[in-house]
Parts: C-alpha cells; structure tokens; sequence
C-alpha cells in the first residue's frame, strides 16, 4: 500500500513519537486490564496482551467476547476501568497523544459522515493529525488510489457500497500513516472476493512494515493472514500463542491412558508427546492425521500395556464449537 | 502548529457545512428578520411611536441582528455536534491526537462563523430599512464575538447531553427563545412595572442585546461594563464546563 519511500518518508516528523524507541519493542502491550460497562457489564475481565512490532496479529473471538471493546480501549474510544495500555511504550494514560499517532482504526461499524465526500473524509483526518492540507492532498491520493477509490474521490460517502464504504476506511486509516493498524471485524458482512483482495492489501501493507491486529471470528481468515493469536472469550484471553502451535495443538488429540503396571521410566515414542501423569496414568497429545495405532504397541514394546483409555476434553474445543456455530449464523459466511 | 491545523480543518469544515447547506442556514433568518423589520418595524412601528427617544425600527434594528446570531450560533453548533455524534464519526475526532480544547474551538469557531454570516446579512437588511449605522464598531464587534462564541458553547454542551434529535430542540425552543424575546429585543425595560423590570435583570441576554445596542445607537438599558462581565464570566463557567464534559467523554465515551 503506501510505500515507505516517496512522500509519506520525507515527512519523519509524523513518524517521530514512534520511531523513538527500539524496533524489537512492542506495538501493543496490555496488562490486567478491565472494563465494566455502566450497566455493571463486565466485559473484560483482566486481559494481557502483547504483539510484537511488525507481527500481524488476530484477536480470534465469538461476537460478544470482549474484540471491539479491547480495540475501543486501545484506541481511546472506550474509557478502560483499570489496567494498563502501551502502544509502541507509549502509556494511554501518560503519552496519551504520542500512542493515537501510531494508532490508524478500522472500526467495525461504518462512522464517516454519509454527507461528507470521500476526498474531503481522507484529507480531513489527516488535518486532525496535523497535516498541512497540500501534504494531506496527496496521502489522500496515494492511500484513495491503493484502495481503488480515487475515482471515487468526488462521490458523498452514502452512496458508496458496502465494499468501498470498507476500503474509506481503511485509506482514512492509512492517511498518517500509522505504525500500527488496528481492524476491528474488516470483512464482516464483505463477499468473498473482496474479502480476498482485503487479505492481499493487508498482507503486503503488513510486509512493508506496518504492525497489523485485526479482530475477527473467522478462524480461517485469523489462520490465512496472522502469525500470532489471541483467542478471546467471555472477557478473558484464552489462548496467546503463535498461529503455527495453536494449529498444531487444535489438530492434536489429548488422551489419558491408564497402564497395568505403574511406569518405571518416562517413555518415549516418535510423534507423540508423552507426559507422565502419576505411577498409573499418563498423558498423550496425539496428532489426529497419526492416530493411535503405532503409539500401544511402541509402548507394549517398552514394558507398558496401557489396559484403558479415555479422550481428554480439549478446552479449545467448546470454544471453536462457539465459533463455528457463530458462522453459521453469520449471512455473510453464505456468500463466502 | 500541529494543532493549528488540527483546529483549522474543523474550523473549515464546519464553515463548509453551513454553506453547503445555506437554504436551510443562513436563508430562513434573514427571512424572519426581514418580516420582522417590515412588520415590527415598518407596519406597526410607525404606531408604536419612538422608543427611547428613537424611532422604533431604530431601536429593533440591534436587537434583531444580535437575536440571529445568538440562535444562529447554538444552532449552527448543537445540529453539528450531535449529528456528528449521532453518525458516529465524533470517533475520527476522538482517535486523533487532537487535544480537547482544540475541538471545542473548532466548533465554537465554526458557531461564531455561522453567527457572522447571518448576523451579517440580517444587519445588511437592517440598513436598507433604517440610518442606523455602527457608532462603536470595536464594541459591536466584541459583543458580537463574545455572544456568540458563548452560545456556540451552550449549543456544545446540549448537544454533549442530548440522545435524540428532540433533546437538540427542547433548549432552543423552550429557553433560549422566551429568552431571546424578553431579552429587550423589542421592548425597553424601562416600559415594565417594577417586579418585571428586576426580573428581567436576572436574564444575561438582556445585556449583550442592551451593550449591542449601544454599539450602534449609544443608549441602554443596563451598565456596559456590567454586561462585559456578565458575558465573560459565563463564557469562562461554559469553557470550564465542555472541557470537564470532553475530558470525562461525557456522552461520546462508553
Ligand atoms: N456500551 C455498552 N454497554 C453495555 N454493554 C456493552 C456495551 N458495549 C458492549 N457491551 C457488551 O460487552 C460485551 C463485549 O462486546 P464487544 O466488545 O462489542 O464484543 P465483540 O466485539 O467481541 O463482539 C458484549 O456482551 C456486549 O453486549
Ligand atoms: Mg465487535
């Protein structure tokens, strides 16, 4: 999208509260933090977090688990109830101003002004950002034509469609040219196609060192973009890991088996992750594309003859029951 | 200088907004004002005999000019504010490292500008009916600025406030109007009974139409300075008042 050379780097002034500190920092950091709604909601219940600069990061969670709420927070449009939040070391509450400008948000709601024209949407934004308005022009240009929107650039916001209602907002976003680009739900409701061509942009924004965490509860998208995870619900994080070891472990079985004789030694078999339990009893992650075949016999070879065993409940697995139904009933999951 | 162009591009863009739509702004004020000063003024006025020494569309003339600016100014502020709150793109303002001062005198300088607009093209009305001309420009013009900016900052604060597009018309309607017109637009308050002239005392629009007026034909009805500190002190209370409401989030934060 916006290449890191031409006119957005010949203005290092904007890039200046970010570029302060190390690159190996974090772009987001969050610690026990919590947010009860004025009915008495609790909504976050004491969540951590952290995503790498640079990382493309998915906060993976059914509706009402507590996404746009944590977004909202990060992006100081939801007042948090305690904790703490720290974009590129930025403290919210300290250097409040120096976070928003890394800050670039895709809310999941449309929130432009439907009698404003999409120009003048993109080139006021940067005016809040403080952005002289011949500069501010030409980012509108440039972000407006990534997005395929420059001829469009005339057009009141209303009459646009769904799809490019989407991509304002993502050139809003870009506009100054933010270190970190939060979206909050980008292809809810949006056809596969444009879904595709979202996925595209975004990974190469990601690529050309632009920090990415977006929220959604389409595993498939979280698993075809992100290389880290946060799985979120009922207000607490449930899973922070890195994609690859989440899928790994969502395709891995857990088993109890419990042995004749109590094991003298903690065995070993390729494959499988054995874990001794007590004298009787251990634990096996097994992969499901291997199965148990090979597993009794390898240990009926060591000594050990396993007499029962039961599956162990997977506690991501309710989770992803949640997440599967919640697709179902998404309309937008038939056109994808 | 970041923040000057942060203030300017909401300055610009709310000047934009009532141009944009000038028939619904700046038109139907120049209308009303011109009945009245054809039916107040011109129709009845030659009736009512002189007010204060002066003939009576005279006497209106400042008032009327000051009333547009005061209506004008809330308004043009309480329908920005809240419509931007109601479409939700007060956001675009909240994520952006714009402080809440800037914000609050983008708008105010967005009413001010709406005030001057209509104010001005009610006054250049006022003058094809009557000779009254500015005697005392400097003070026309700083009552003019502080009025305006003063209920630019009331028109903020409803608009903070209001959940639905009632609450934005409920102040207007059933305050700032009766308001507005036992404010002395079109009356001396010498001409009430006693209570009446000391209630009339208590209500601030009074002193910013009674030092208006004096700036165009040197008469009124209460002390100028008086007026300057019950205006100035009001403004200070409003200013004080957005700025806690903004800080707080008060109706644009959950
Ligand atoms: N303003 C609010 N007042 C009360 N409860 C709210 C408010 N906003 C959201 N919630 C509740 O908080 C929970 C989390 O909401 P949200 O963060 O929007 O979830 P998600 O984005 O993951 O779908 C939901 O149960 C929602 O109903
Ligand atoms: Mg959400």
């Amino acid at each position: 999208m916006i290449s890191k050379s031409g006119i957005l780097a010949s203005q290092p002034y904007f890039y200046k509260y970010c570029r302060q500190k190390q690159p190996e920092m974090n772009a987001l950091s969050i610690r026990n933090l919590r947010k009860t709604y004025k009915n008495g909601f609790e909504a976050l219940k004491g969540i951590d977090l952290d995503v790498k600069a640079g990382d493309f990061f998915a906060l993976l969670g059914p509706n009402g688990a507590g996404k746009s709420t944590t977004i909202g927070i990060v992006s100081s449009l939801v007042r948090k109830t305690s904790g703490t939040v720290e974009v590129f070391g930025h403290d919210l509450d300290k250097e409040r101003e120096a976070a928003k400008r890394c800050i670039g948000l895709v809310p999941q709601e449309v929130n432009f002004n439907q009698f404003e024209k999409v120009l003048d949407i993109v080139v006021n934004q940067a005016g809040y950002y403080g952005i002289r308005r011949k500069e501010a022009l030409q980012r509108a240009e440039e972000c407006l034509t990534q997005l395929s929107l420059w001829d469009k650039r005339n057009s009141v916001s209303r009459h646009l469609s769904g799809g490019m209602k989407r991509r304002l907002m993502i050139a809003r976003a870009l506009v100054h040219s933010p270190k970190l680009l939060i979206l909050d739900e980008p292809t809810a409701g949006v056809d596969i196609e444009i879904r595709r061509s979202m996925w595209e942009f975004l990974r190469k924004i990601n690529q050309e060192g632009t920090t990415i965490i977006l929220t959604t509860h389409y595993l498939e998208e979280a698993e075809n973009l992100c290389r880290h995870i946060a799985i979120i619900n009922h207000g607490h994080i449930v899973e922070h890991n890195a994609m690859a070891d989440l899928l790994r472990k969502l395709h891995t079985n857990r088993y109890i088996l419990e042995l004749r004789n109590p094991a003298p030694f903690a065995p070993t078999v390729e494959g499988y992750q054995l874990e001794p339990l007590e004298d009787h009893t251990l634990a096996v992650d097994v992969p499901m594309d291997l199965g148990l075949h090979g597993l009794l016999d390898q240990l009926a070879a060591q000594g050990m003859e396993v007499v029962s065993l039961r599956n162990a409940a997977n506690r991501l697995e309710q989770l992803f029951i949640d997440l599967v139904e919640n697709q179902r009933i998404d309309p937008a999951r038939k056109t994808a | 200088m970041h923040h000057l162009i942060a203030f300017k591009t909401i300055l610009f863009k709310e000047i934009h907004r009532f141009v944009r739509i000038w028939p619904q702004t700046i038109l139907p004020s120049a209308i009303t004002t011109s009945l009245y000063f054809l039916i107040f003024g011109t129709l009845i006025g030659g009736r009512v005999g002189p007010m204060a020494g002066m003939s009576y569309m005279d006497y209106i003339v400042p008032g009327v000019i000051l009333m547009s600016v005061i209506t004008n100014a809330y308004g043009n502020v309480v329908a920005s504010f809240y419509s931007t709150k109601f479409q939700r793109n007060i956001e675009e303002l909240l994520i952006s490292p714009i402080p809440n001062w800037i914000i609050l005198a983008g708008y105010v300088g967005g009413g001010i500008a709406r005030g001057l607009a209509v104010g001005g093209v009610v006054a250049i009305v006022g003058m094809f009916f009557t000779d009254v001309r500015p005697a005392h420009p400097g003070l026309i013009a700083s009552v003019f600025f502080m009025t305006a900016a003063l209920f630019s900052l009331a028109g903020f604060i409803n608009a903070v406030y209001a959940n639905s597009f009632d609450d934005i018309s409920i102040v207007p309607n059933f305050v700032l109007t009766p308001l507005v017109y036992l404010g002395g637009v079109f009356y001396s308050i010498e001409l009430l009974p006693e209570l009446w002239r000391k209630v009339s005392l208590a209500n601030p629009i009074l002193y910013m139409v009674n030092a208006f007026r004096y700036g165009f034909v040197g008469i009124s009805d209460v002390d100028i300075r008086t007026a300057f500190l019950i205006i100035g002190g009001s403004i200070s209370i409003l200013v004080a008042w957005s700025l806690v409401l903004l800080r707080r989030g008060t109706g644009l934060k959950t």
